[in-house]
């Protein structure tokens, strides 16, 4: 027993690496789990007090932008007043019911602190938290694009799997051809992103726009994604696989909008009972 | 090690990680490369820096690094194990093997040729480990050591820098 304590003395070095790099590995091993791994998680006060900070200073140097984007999403919001949601088949007076204005989708504005793109899983994190209503699997978009998914939220911050993760894959739609398929994102460059199964008699043109498709609650109906910049169908497959150029720059996220389902209990419950 | 030593660690320790997290953390070289310039706290440990602080500083190191980057322990993982081959290397590429006391890596010192092939072996060793264990998968092997070999010579371009920073050991 003396012996393996002095081979081990002797060899302290070594044995203390081991130690540390499988408490390291460990670390590792737990994150991927997906398990709540409070001290390094980046919600966490510190880093996020920290990040906060930065931010106030740099965010000056980007006020010139977001104010001309500001302007850009106040005319779009504009658009959207009741003005646009005349129904042209309702000319006669008829009772109006109510359902047919009433909101599905409330946004709560925030503000990106913590970003990466260069990542095969990409995370960012926004200055909202729990105390703001956020909770896991919300939405996150911008008028120009899908940002990502909600994932964990502490009292003050959350943090958000991006559109760039391997993972990640958001339903979407062609806008003249009305095709639904899958967005996702195969690596590298952070400008572009995959669509796939497109059926092959879908007559595909460069620039084709590309939009949420609304089947997933997570995210509304028609927000903007990208444009079709090439396409091809892939060797023994039967549908096409298109290169998307994204229309957000992920690499400039300033202000984001998170969305909360108002419908989502509702509809929950109702199809709960599908399988009784 | 006396207080002063260490407080001057500390504050290096801090400069270092705020310096990657605030400013090298947000450069994108070529839209994807990211110098990690943190290292250089472990290259300028002294030569004959104890064991033991050599490890536990590279790994708590790595994990506030790690904290900030929301990467669980792969930076500690990746800085514990090049903290591990710095003797090795040192030993490797020194020419005489008795250094005085206390001596500290720089270019005043041990010339640059020293510090270009000493900086150089270590940043390659601490991003090997780091990549792969980023992908964690052997699959686009070439693609990765690319991205390595990259990701090397841009921390090493900065890290080299910083000890031309370091200068005379007069300096605080």
């Amino acid at each position: 027993m003396r012996n393996l304590f002095n081979f081990i003395a002797r060899n302290y070095f070594f044995f203390a690496f081991l130690a540390l790099e499988v408490v390291a590995i460990l670390l590792i091993a737990q994150n991927h789990q997906h398990q709540r791994s409070f001290f390094l998680h980046s919600g966490n006060a510190v880093a996020g007090f920290f990040y906060r900070r930065v931010d106030a200073v740099t965010s000056y140097l980007d006020l010139q932008q977001v104010n001309e984007q500001l302007a850009r999403e106040n005319a779009l919001l504009m658009e959207q007043l009741p003005p646009a949601f005349l129904d042209p088949g309702l000319q006669e007076p008829v009772i109006h019911q109510d359902s047919l204005q009433e909101r599905r989708y409330a946004y709560l504005p925030a503000r990106v602190i913590n970003n990466s793109v260069i990542r095969r899983s990409n995370y960012l994190t926004i200055d909202k938290g729990s105390r703001h209503g956020i909770e896991p699997d919300m939405g996150v978009i911008t008028p120009y694009g899908v940002v990502g998914i909600v994932k964990n939220v502490s009292e003050r911050f959350a943090t958000v799997i991006s559109l760039l993760h391997h993972e990640s894959r958001i339903s979407v739609r062609l806008k003249e051809q009305e095709h639904i398929g899958s967005l996702i994102w195969e690596g590298g460059d952070y400008r572009r992103a995959t669509m796939e199964y497109i059926p092959s008699h879908v007559a595909l043109q460069r620039g084709d726009t590309i939009l949420t498709s609304g089947f997933s609650r997570i995210f509304p109906k028609d927000v903007f994604i990208g444009t079709i910049a090439d396409f091809e169908i892939r060797r023994g497959e039967n549908f096409f696989t298109a290169g998307v150029d994204l229309a957000l720059d992920f690499n400039r996220l300033g202000q984001v909008q998170v969305v909360t389902d108002l419908m989502g209990a509702e509809q929950d419950a109702l199809e709960a009972l599908n399988d009784n | 090690m006396e207080a002063r030593e260490v407080l001057r660690y500390m504050i290096r320790f801090v400069l270092l990680v705020l310096a990657q997290v605030v400013v090298f953390n947000h450069m994108r070289l070529g839209g994807y490369i990211n110098p990690y310039v943190y290292v250089l706290f472990v290259l300028l440990l002294p030569i004959d820096v104890n064991g033991w602080f050599l490890l536990l500083s590279a790994f708590v190191l790595g994990l506030t690094v790690d904290m900030f980057m929301d990467s669980a322990g792969m930076h500690a993982a990746a800085t514990v194990f090049m903290a591990f081959c710095r003797p090795a290397v040192i030993r490797l590429i020194s020419v005489k093997s008795d250094f005085e006391p206390g001596t500290v890596p720089g270019i005043a010192s041990q010339g640059l040729t020293w510090v270009v092939t000493y900086a150089l072996l270590l940043i390659l060793l601490h991003h090997i480990p780091l990549f792969f264990l980023e992908v964690f998968r052997l699959s686009g092997f070439w693609s990765t050591l690319s991205r390595i070999l990259l990701s090397s010579l841009a921390s090493f371009a900065f890290v080299l820098l910083g000890f031309f920073f370091m200068g005379k050991p007069a300096r605080g």
